[in-house]
């Protein structure tokens, strides 16, 4: 039967052309306005590691001044001091541990006719590759000794690989970064969490950095921070070891505590580290260490805007509106044919029966709509991205999206048919054989 | 076959009352071809949607075919209509997106039957009619008569024990309006009830006897000569 009604929905629909198309526009005009929006909405409250998100942990200490919260009302730093990092790295209470910042280096390659090249980087541990799972296409993270001794090696993006050598295995290659020579030893797949959960104060929704060195290079090549960088108070002496001395915060610190056993482990020796630290003059604040996971940590972060949560709700309030002009127009639909209804009451369907023709009509309605709407959040999404710099990685429409899209399409077209569908059914077939 | 005692229906507006039906019986046995006459609004039609399970009425008691059918629920009403009741109706009431074939088969989808038994049906129907080799044609591409005939295969398909039929030659030319009562008749000759309302005295000659109503009630009932009826048996 529902083949049947499929038949009869189309067959109806090819009927009254002008009518058909109005109401296929209101549906998808209402749900092209809520794709986009809900795509931002989407992408932006992401959880991109989802399956470790509740384990990873960011580290926040409140080692800000006394006379002021970093942030109102009593909120710690979001990223930590150079020592304090080192200190918890070595303490390495927990599972894995990552101390991470972003950096830049100048690139060269052994091939003469390249010129030097400004690369995005990352200086980290080993644990990074661990604990954020980014694919590997050719070998792999570098050694513990490699950390532990400086050695100078490098992982790559998969674009950068590319951009460097072309689409082949560089691993045992070598680059040259802020002349120094490096050692490829791993080459990532392509790899792009979005948001960046991992450093959200630099560039959210941004590419992951083209290369990966050990963090314990930060000394002998006095890498600079390339991000966010926050102090209290002077940065000590002007050198570069009285900055990695000082109370500024320019790193993240990431831990992955698999139970909620570790965590509250994890959040005591916390405490119980500043309140050592506390002794030496510093943390003059009151003790408020933080840990948030991954999903807490975004929404820690504002990741996603206020502005994008109010669009979503205006969205739907206009797809409200376009529903409720649907309503009309079904309703006028499905009385011009009340003469059909009642032949088919007479001449034995019931009004259950007659119920779900007219359901399936307003579901081939809201497919109908809800894949032009598709189309049309996939244009507003393209209008996103021309508008808004670096909105790529949260204005684009992926599969989840243009199903929930059909979906609330096909639910919105079906609660708008609900009355009208209502609505005839049960007006005695006798009215409409008088008015044949 | 049809047992209607003491009807009445009244329909009600805020300001005032109209008794469409009122202490209306009526008896039709099985295999019987009856006429109801009437002028307009003498309730004809009202008693013919109640007849046929198309409207609700206010008191009396309705056997159909043996059951009782004065207090039969939606479901149940639609459930009979489909099985046991025929409708032809004067504006014939083709739905003009299908077929001829699609719109005899439109019953026979409430009915449950699978697809080959459906297509039996509908080719004998539309046999018996003489439209078989229009199948596939839309109404609009039929005459009047034509599409007159394809509701009446639409009625037989279901192999209904009763057929009602409301000024079913009321649009139609002489010709075809002679087609299609003889049709009526060869119909009645196999045993199917035929209820027929209409306010033309020739067509209600042909019937076995004819009802006369007028404001609501049944006045008389005039039994047509046996060698009337003898001889529309005979001819079908």
């Amino acid at each position: 039967m529902f083949l049947y009604n499929l038949r009869l929905a189309f067959l109806s629909l090819k009927r009254d052309p002008i009518l058909t198309a109005l109401m296929i526009g209101a549906v998808a005009i209402g749900i092209g306005m809520s794709t986009t929006t809900l795509a931002v909405y989407h992408a932006m409250s992401n959880n991109p590691i989802e399956d470790k998100g509740n384990q990873l942990y960011a580290v926040q200490l409140d080692s800000w001044g006394a006379n002021q919260a970093y942030n109102d009302p009593d909120e710690p730093p979001t990223q930590v001091t150079f020592r304090d990092g080192q200190a918890l790295m070595k303490a390495a209470k927990a599972k894995d541990q990552n101390l991470t910042f972003t950096t830049s280096f100048t690139v060269q390659t052994d091939k003469p006719d390249m010129k030097p090249d400004l690369a995005q980087g990352r200086a980290t541990y080993r644990d990074f590759f661990a604990m954020f799972h980014p694919p590997f296409e050719y070998g792999g993270p570098w050694s513990k000794e490699a950390d532990d001794g400086a050695q100078q090696v490098a992982v790559l993006s998969h674009e950068y690989n590319e951009k460097l050598f072309g689409d082949v295995n560089s691993v045992g290659k070598e680059i040259v970064l802020n002349n120094r020579r490096f050692q490829i030893v791993g080459v990532l797949k392509h790899w792009a969490p979005s948001p960046k959960f991992y450093d959200l104060e630099n560039d959210q929704f941004g590419d992951p950095e083209d290369v990966f060195v050990p963090l314990n290079l930060v000394s002998p090549m006095q890498l600079h921070v390339n991000g966010n960088n926050s102090c209290w108070g002077p940065p000590g002496d002007n050198s570069f070891q009285g900055h990695l001395d000082s109370e500024c915060v320019w790193l993240q610190f990431w831990a992955e505590l698999p139970t909620t056993a570790d965590r509250d482990a994890y959040h005591d020796f916390l405490d119980g580290y500043v309140q050592e630290q506390k002794k030496l003059g510093r943390f003059p604040r009151p003790l408020n260490n933080r840990l948030n996971d991954v999903p807490q940590w975004l929404a820690y972060n504002h990741v996603v805007s206020k502005d994008s949560e109010a669009l979503v709700g205006l969205s739907f309030m206009f797809l409200a509106v376009c529903m409720l002009n649907t309503i009309g127009l079904i309703l006028a639909k499905f009385l011009r044919r009340s003469g059909e209804i009642g032949l088919r009451r007479a001449v034995g369907a019931s009004k259950a029966a007659l119920f779900r023709q007219y359901l399936v009509e307003t579901g081939v309605i809201g497919v109908s709509g809800g894949l032009l709407g598709v189309l049309l959040g996939w244009a507003g999404l393209i209008g996103v991205r021309h508008l808004i710099n670096d909105s790529d990685h949260y204005a684009h429409l992926d599969w989840t999206m243009v199903g929930v899209s059909l979906l609330l399409a096909i639910l919105a077209s079906m609660l708008a048919g609900l009355y009208p569908a209502w609505r005839v059914v049960r007006i005695p077939p006798a009215i409409y054989l008088k008015v044949q | 076959m049809l047992s209607m005692q003491s009807i009445s229906k009244i329909y009600r507006t805020d300001v005032v009352q109209t008794h469409a039906l009122r202490d209306f019986s009526l008896e039709v046995k099985e295999g019987e071809f009856v006429a109801v006459m009437g002028p307009s609004g003498s309730g004809k039609t009202t008693f013919l949607n109640i007849a046929g399970l198309l409207e609700s009425f206010d008191h009396g008691t309705y056997m159909l075919d043996g059951e009782d059918v004065s207090h039969l629920d939606d479901d149940g009403r639609s459930r009979i209509r489909n099985e046991r009741i025929g409708f032809i109706f004067q504006s014939f009431n083709l739905i003009p997106d299908l077929n001829v074939f699609d719109n005899v088969d439109v019953p026979l989808r409430y009915r449950g039957f699978n697809a080959a038994e459906r297509g039996r049906r509908i080719q004998e129907a539309l046999e018996v009619v003489g439209l078989a080799s229009r199948m596939k044609h839309l109404p609009s591409q039929l005459s009047g008569g034509q599409q007159q005939r394809v509701a009446i295969a639409r009625a037989l398909a279901g192999d209904p024990r009763i057929l009602f039929a409301d000024e079913p030659t009321g649009n139609l030319d002489s010709l075809m309006a002679r087609q299609v009562l003889d049709m009526l008749e060869g119909i009645n000759s196999k045993g199917t009830t035929i209820v027929m309302v209409t306010h033309d005295p020739e067509l209600a000659r042909r019937a076995h006897r004819s009802v006369h109503v007028l404001d609501g009630q049944v006045m008389d009932l005039k039994a047509v000569p046996d060698s009337k009826r003898d001889a529309a048996t005979a001819k079908a």
